[in-house]
Order: C-alpha cells, then sequence, then structure tokens
C-alpha cells in the first residue's frame, strides 16, 4: 500500500518536473536557503537510514528543484473575489494597497517575504468562517496572520496567498476573577492581555519578548514556550478550550471553561502547535495564575557549563515552588547586548564572565522568599557555583535584568545576518554543540548561545555581517544531525513554519508524520491552510 | 569626615497603584516595597564620596515602623557602614523628620547629610529643605553634581532649576537633596549582601531623642484623578461645530 502511494507520488513529482520547465514558476524569494538541495540531499542519507520508501520521493524532488514551487492547483486571484470580500467585510477591511501589504509579507526577520496581493481583516469568527468557505470553494491558498512575529516563516505568505489576519479581533470576551478563567478573541495582544489581567490581580501562564506585538492566537496556534514555562508549564496545560475555523469554513466551538472534560477526544490540542495548518484560532479560553506579590531576580555569574547545570539542579531543590524562570546567556550572548544596546549596563562589570544565568522567584511572601533566595545564593556562592552575583532590590533594576535577556533577538538582529536555530536538548549536553560550532565555524561568524536553560531549550543561533553560503554549508544539516544524534527537538517552541517544513524527520519518525499528514488531509483537503510549511513539502497531493 | 544618608521605605515606583476602597490612602498590602528611587541615588553619592577617599564612614537612617529594616538592609547592602533605625508608627509628615533628623545629626556629627529630594508616595519636597532649616545648614537642592573640596571644606553643588544649572558653593556642613542626574545607583552583590548580614543597625525611638511627633496634617480623602475619556472621530466640519457649540459649550 504505502510503495504504490510512494509510486503514485513518484509519478506526480515527475510530472511536476516535466511541468515545471513548460510553465512559469514563480519564484519564491529564499534570501539564505538557496542550497536547500544540498540539505535535501544529506536527508535522504538519513532518511534510507531509517528504511523510508518515501526516500525516492526526496531524491526526484531535490534532484529536480532547488526551490519552492507554487502548488498550480491552486487558483490565482480574480476581480470578483475581491468584489466578494469587500460585499462580505465591507471596503476597510479589504486591503490591497501596496505598502500595507509589503510590512504583512514579510517576516520580523526579514528573513522571508511574500508576495501576497490581498489582506482581509475579518471583524467576527462568521467572518473568518465565511472567508475560508470561500477560499475553499475557490481553491485560494490562505495564510493566517496574527501579530506576525514567528521565527521560521510561518506567518507569511510563500506565493500570492490570501493572508487572513486576526487583528481586528482584540475583544476580551469574560474574565472570571474567582477561576481566572479568561476567554478572548485571538487578535488580543499578549501585553495588553498581561495588562488586564494586572488589575484584576492575575498574571498570563506565558511571557516572551514579543509581547508587545505577538497575539494570542498566534501564541496558542505555535504552542509558544517563552519564559514562564518552567513554572506553569505550556499552553497545553494551560488552554482550556478554543474555538477554531476548519478550511471548509466549518465553526469547531470547542471553547470550554472547565479544568476537566473527559467526554470524547481532545481535539484541542490538535490545534495548539499546528501553526495555523489544520484550522485558524479565532477564540482562546485560558486558565491564567493569580499574580503573586513577591517577585525577585537574581543575576549571576559562572565560570563553567557544569556549574551551571548544578545550579539548576539546586535551584530546582532549594527554590523548589517559587523557581519561576532560569534563563542563561554566554559571553557572546552578553556583549551583544551590551554593544547594540544604549542604556543596558553589565550587572557584574567586574569582569567579563563565561556564563550568566538569570533566576526569579515568585511567591506570596516577601520575606520568606527573599531569604530562600539569599540563602540559596550564599550557599551556591560558598560552593563555588556562582562567581559573583547581584540581588534586584526593586522592580526597575529586575526590568533592567529581563532587557539584557529579553534584549538578546532584538540585538541579534540589529547586528546584521544572523541565523537562528531553536532545540531542545539533554541538559548536560547543551553547551556542547555551541562549542562544537565555534570549532566548526572559526573566524566565519559568531555564535552565540542563551535560552531556557530551566527547559532544556537552546537558542543557538550565528551571527555574521551579511548571509553566506559557506556559513549555511557549516551549519546545516550538522546542527540538525547532531540533535537528532542526541534524540532531541530541531524545534523546541518556535515551530516549523517554512524553514524546517522539510527537517522534521530529524525528530519524529516517519509513520508519525504519515499519521500527521493524513489528518492534514482529513481536515483540510484542498491544502489551502498555510500551504508549503509544517509538513514535507513532498507529502502534499 | 561621616556623611549622613536618609532613606525611606515605599510603594516600588514601577507598581501600579490602587487606592483603598475606604479612600483613606493608597493600598500597601501585598504591593512591593522598596527604597525610594531618589534616596538610592542618595546613598550612591554618599558611597562614591567615601570610595574617593574624601569621607570615612556613611550611616543610613530610616524612620518608620519595623519592616522599615528591610530597606536599611538594602542600603547596607548597596555599602553603607552602619544603619539607624528610628521606630515610629507610618506615615511621618517631613517636618516629624526633620526634627529626628536633627536630633541624631546632634549626636552622630556628619560633615554631610545627604537626601533625596522628594519621596515618590508623598511628593512632598520638604524634608531636605525644613532640617536645613532647623539645623542652621547651607542647603544645595535638587543636585545634579557634587564636587567636595576637603581643604576648603566646601561642596560645589550644580542644581537642576526651571532655568536650566545653577551652581552653588557651599560651606561644611551642609545638606544636600539629590536629583534624578545625579548618579546611577549600584545594584546590591551578593558578597555585599552577605557583608550587610553583619553590620549593626542601631534602634531608637523619638522618645529617647527627645522628639514630640505630631502632625498638623489630617488626610481626609485619597482619590484616583479622573479617567481620561476617549477622544471621539469626527467626518466633518459641521460635526466639529456642532460638537463645541452644544456638548462642550465653548462657542
Amino acid at each position: 500500500m504505502e510503495k504504490w502511494r510512494a509510486t503514485s507520488n513518484l509519478r506526480r513529482s515527475l510530472k511536476s518536473i516535466l511541468n515545471r520547465q513548460l510553465s512559469s514558476v514563480s519564484e519564491f524569494r529564499y534570501l539564505n536557503e538557496k542550497r536547500s538541495c544540498q540539505s535535501s540531499f544529506n536527508l535522504i542519507r538519513d532518511c534510507k537510514s531509517l528504511g523510508q520508501v518515501n526516500a525516492i520521493q526526496h531524491r526526484c524532488f531535490s534532484s529536480a528543484s532547488t526551490l519552492v514551487q507554487r502548488n498550480p492547483s491552486f487558483s490565482t486571484l480574480n476581480s470578483d473575489d475581491i468584489s466578494y470580500f469587500k460585499g462580505l467585510l465591507g471596503e476597510k477591511s479589504v486591503i490591497q494597497d501596496e505598502d500595507r501589504l509589503e510590512t504583512v509579507n514579510t517576516d520580523w526577520m526579514h528573513k522571508y517575504k511574500g508576495s501576497s496581493k490581498l489582506l482581509l481583516l475579518p471583524r467576527s469568527t462568521e467572518e473568518v468562517a465565511q472567508i475560508l468557505r470561500y477560499c475553499n470553494s475557490r481553491c485560494l491558498a490562505v495564510v493566517p496572520q496574527g501579530g506576525n512575529t514567528g521565527l521560521v516563516g510561518g506567518s507569511v505568505p510563500v506565493f500570492d496567498e490570501v493572508i487572513v489576519n486576526v487583528s481586528s479581533m482584540k475583544n476580551i470576551i469574560s474574565f472570571d476573577k474567582v477561576s481566572g478563567i479568561l476567554v478572548c478573541e485571538a487578535g488580543c495582544i499578549l501585553e495588553n492581555l498581561i495588562s488586564f489581567l494586572d488589575n484584576q490581580g492575575f498574571i498570563m501562564p506565558l511571557d516572551l519578548g514579543a509581547k508587545g506585538s505577538c497575539q494570542i492566537g498566534g501564541n496558542v496556534s505555535t504552542n509558544a514556550g517563552g519564559l514562564r514555562l518552567v513554572r506553569y508549564g505550556s499552553l497545553h496545560e494551560n488552554v482550556l478550550g478554543l474555538e477554531a475555523v476548519l478550511a471548509n469554513g466549518d465553526v469547531l466551538d470547542m471553547l470550554g471553561t472547565l479544568r476537566k472534560d473527559n467526554t470524547g477526544y481532545d481535539l484541542k490540542h490538535l490545534f495548539i502547535g499546528s501553526e495555523g495548518s489544520l484550522g485558524i484560532v479565532t477564540k482562546v479560553s485560558i486558565l491564567t495564575p493569580p499574580k503573586l506579590s513577591s517577585v525577585n531576580i537574581a543575576f549571576l555569574a559562572c565560570n563553567d557549563y557544569s556549574s551551571c547545570q548544578k545550579l539548576l539542579m539546586e535551584a530546582k531543590r532549594k527554590l523548589g515552588e517559587i523557581l519561576s524562570a532560569f534563563e542563561f546567556l554566554d559571553t557572546e550572548a552578553m556583549n551583544l547586548v551590551l554593544h547594540q544596546f544604549d542604556g543596558v549596563r553589565n550587572p557584574l562589570p567586574a569582569s567579563m564572565h563565561n556564563f550568566y544565568i538569570l533566576i526569579e522567584t515568585t511567591g506570596s511572601d516577601e520575606s520568606y522568599n527573599r531569604e530562600k533566595l539569599e540563602a540559596f545564593l550564599l550557599s551556591s556562592m560558598e560552593d563555588g557555583l556562582i562567581s559573583d552575583g547581584v540581588l534586584a532590590q526593586d522592580i526597575n533594576q529586575a526590568s533592567s535584568f529581563w532587557r539584557i535577556r529579553e534584549g538578546v533577538p532584538e540585538a541579534l538582529m540589529k547586528a546584521g545576518a544572523v541565523y537562528k536555530y531553536d532545540l531542545s536538548l539533554p541538559v548536560e549536553k547543551m553547551y556542547d554543540l555551541v562549542d562544537d560550532m565555534r570549532i566548526r565555524l572559526g573566524d566565519l561568524a559568531k555564535v552565540v548561545g542563551y535560552g531556557h536553560l530551566g527547559d532544556g531549550n537552546l537558542h543557538l543561533n550565528v551571527s555574521a555581517p551579511e548571509y553566506d553560503d559557506k556559513i549555511l554549508e557549516q551549519i546545516e544539516p550538522y546542527v540538525y544531525e547532531w540533535t537528532s544524534k542526541h534524540r532531541g527537538s530541531i524545534s523546541a517552541e518556535h515551530g516549523l513554519g517554512l524553514m524546517k517544513a522539510n527537517k522534521i524527520y530529524y525528530s519524529k519518525s516517519a509513520e508519525t508524520v504519515q499519521t500527521m499528514a493524513s489528518i492534514k488531509k482529513l481536515l483540510d483537503p484542498n491544502g489551502i491552510l498555510n500551504p508549503y510549511k509544517v509538513l514535507p513539502h513532498s507529502l502534499n497531493s | 569626615m561621616k556623611i549622613m544618608v536618609a532613606v525611606k521605605r515605599v510603594v516600588d515606583y514601577a507598581v501600579k497603584i490602587r487606592i483603598k476602597p475606604d479612600k483613606s490612602g493608597v493600598e500597601t498590602q501585598n504591593v512591593k516595597m522598596s527604597m525610594n528611587p531618589f534616596c538610592e541615588i542618595a546613598l550612591e553619592e554618599a558611597l562614591k564620596i567615601k570610595e574617593s577617599g574624601l569621607a570615612k564612614e556613611v550611616v543610613a537612617v530610616t524612620m518608620g515602623p519595623s519592616n522599615c529594616v528591610d530597606t536599611l538592609r538594602t542600603g547596607l547592602a548597596m555599602g553603607a557602614d552602619r544603619g539607624i533605625h528610628v521606630e515610629a508608627a507610618r506615615d511621618l509628615v517631613p517636618l516629624s523628620v526633620a526634627k529626628v533628623l536633627k536630633k541624631l545629626v546632634e549626636v552622630e556629627n556628619p560633615g554631610l547629610l545627604i537626601l533625596g529630594k522628594q519621596a515618590i508616595d508623598d511628593d512632598c519636597n520638604q524634608t531636605g529643605q525644613m532640617i536645613a532649616a532647623l539645623l542652621g545648614w547651607p542647603q544645595g537642592t535638587f543636585a545634579s553634581k557634587v564636587v567636595l573640596d576637603k581643604e576648603k571644606q566646601v561642596a560645589t553643588v550644580d542644581r537642576e532649576v526651571d532655568g536650566g544649572l545653577e551652581t552653588l558653593c557651599l560651606d561644611l556642613p551642609a545638606v544636600i537633596t539629590t536629583d534624578l542626574r545625579l548618579n546611577q545607583p549600584r545594584y546590591a552583590t551578593l558578597p555585599n549582601i552577605m557583608k550587610a548580614k553583619s553590620k549593626p543597625i542601631k534602634k531608637y525611638t523619638p522618645e529617647e531623642l527627645n522628639v514630640k511627633i505630631k502632625s498638623d496634617l489630617e488626610v481626609v480623602q485619597v482619590t484616583e484623578p479622573p479617567k481620561r475619556k476617549a477622544g471621539v472621530i469626527l467626518s466633518s466640519v459641521d460635526e466639529l461645530i456642532d460638537k463645541l457649540k452644544n456638548e462642550a459649550h465653548v462657542i
């Protein structure tokens, strides 16, 4: 059965190769992955070792094309479509203006740029449903978009997909002060939700550097992690319900507000992390923890990575229930931040240390928690785990510590070209990869390591003045193979998007991926939702 | 020379404050408290002067209920040598604070008294000026730059005033109150936090200092300022005239 499917896919790929030479292919501007061909060849080696029939497809695909091709089964927009949308949504919500399209076609990192000619701004779930119903019937590809802060090119069109942006759906529907359950629309900006909850005495269970622009619908669709995961868990744990619109316009109302509900298959988990490829999330119901008054934060320096690990173990044991964040950055990251931003000063200026750790505790009793933290820090210092450290005395100092850690991605952007990798690795091995990469790249580029040490999540970034294939060759597929060898994840929290759409096999088995493809086919038979992303291109019909 | 710095425990500057339901004041239960930012700057200046060798000792002083000791500990962790805590009920008015400080100055004999220009909870901006008057000392308020000359026993202070910067030369002993641009307070490092645990804090009561704490002011009510209403976008000049005439009554 599988072999038959493989050969029919093979036939289809061969056909598309022939068609490619005959028809005009709209090239997708893939600024730094011109050599995806090479990486696919290496993928074949791995797939062969996994005993994959799909390997045959890959070989044909990669040898024939080096770029993503526009799927010819998608229609092109025409004036009837535009009139329909204008009639449905009103003139103001149908945008064809070039300047506005320019912004929504480009991702935050300015790495991916699509060529969509239409931006739609629905204001209600019903409007989203009608848009999708129409697009499905016309076979028009759609990109769901929120704050457009994703880092893997998942929120912008690849070709001329219609952009459905939910930013206008930004109402807070309800908030229960007793249980802390918040129900809101998908376009609510995370920072606005945080401020709203602040007035009520609650906080959002997730917090990330992009909070000023990212929207909760996007956070849920990408299962965003962030800085507080070590304390409050992932969105799979905190989202109690959601409402999503399927490709054919059907609205799935799973907007429960119950902590416990074991009635049937829990479908909401499919949508959390599916990156908009199974449906558009329009409403979210989320459990918010109470805001605790005592927040303390320490900025520490360690001499080597093994001290960082031991410190993490000790922190989990001694700080236990009050630990709310455990982040690390290396010297390179610290230098970058100090260099790129004025007004940011190093809390530990005495000398440049090798590693910096940021520990935050949140609890309800100020003096008790402070004593606990101080005792832990002093004993760690006596044990030689920390070489120096400071404790924030007020919220201003606390924000300045967070500014350093949250500012690293921004600083990397300002420094020039950056190759970003987001990996989950066993904590003991995490920094070995950074050292390896430094040796591999030598003088070609700067390797920066930072991330959520508490969750085993490394953000490996390679910074260079310009994008250069020589650099990319040294990084990929070495990084993915290294991660795969240690049974890590090639995308801890950023998702697959477009950047890693063909790389899923490094972290998931073929059978698993095949089942994912079946689910995608079931919920989106025409493949109009966020095409070319998440799952390997070869699995699309 | 000894430097005395007065510090105050206030609601943290970054906290969104709320009014108590009975309108008697600001909610301070379960709210993060820290050292008044201007007092931090004052202490930082004192520590800088000590590090440059012009002073031998920095003494931090605070007044209030027992939880004020936290603020003193922060001061000691930053580098102050000794702490003094005057136990008193909450909400002392500036005049009472100035009277207590006068007695402490008579006990300690500092060459310089540095305070923050105002506290962020009452915004009074009075204590520094009052204590200078009670002691008969010269005062340099809103200091944005302080330079000491040990031989001549004078302090040259640049003040931030409405018209710009004013430079004064004060004979020591003097009172200086600090403004925002004077310096950037240091962080409390772990080694200093460890040392702070063993630094002495002396306790006084107002009776021991022969000061009668009484307030001539009574807070009647504390309310929030009226909420700003959202603006309205108008679509024509006629509509604007209509609104100005009939709603705002200005034409």
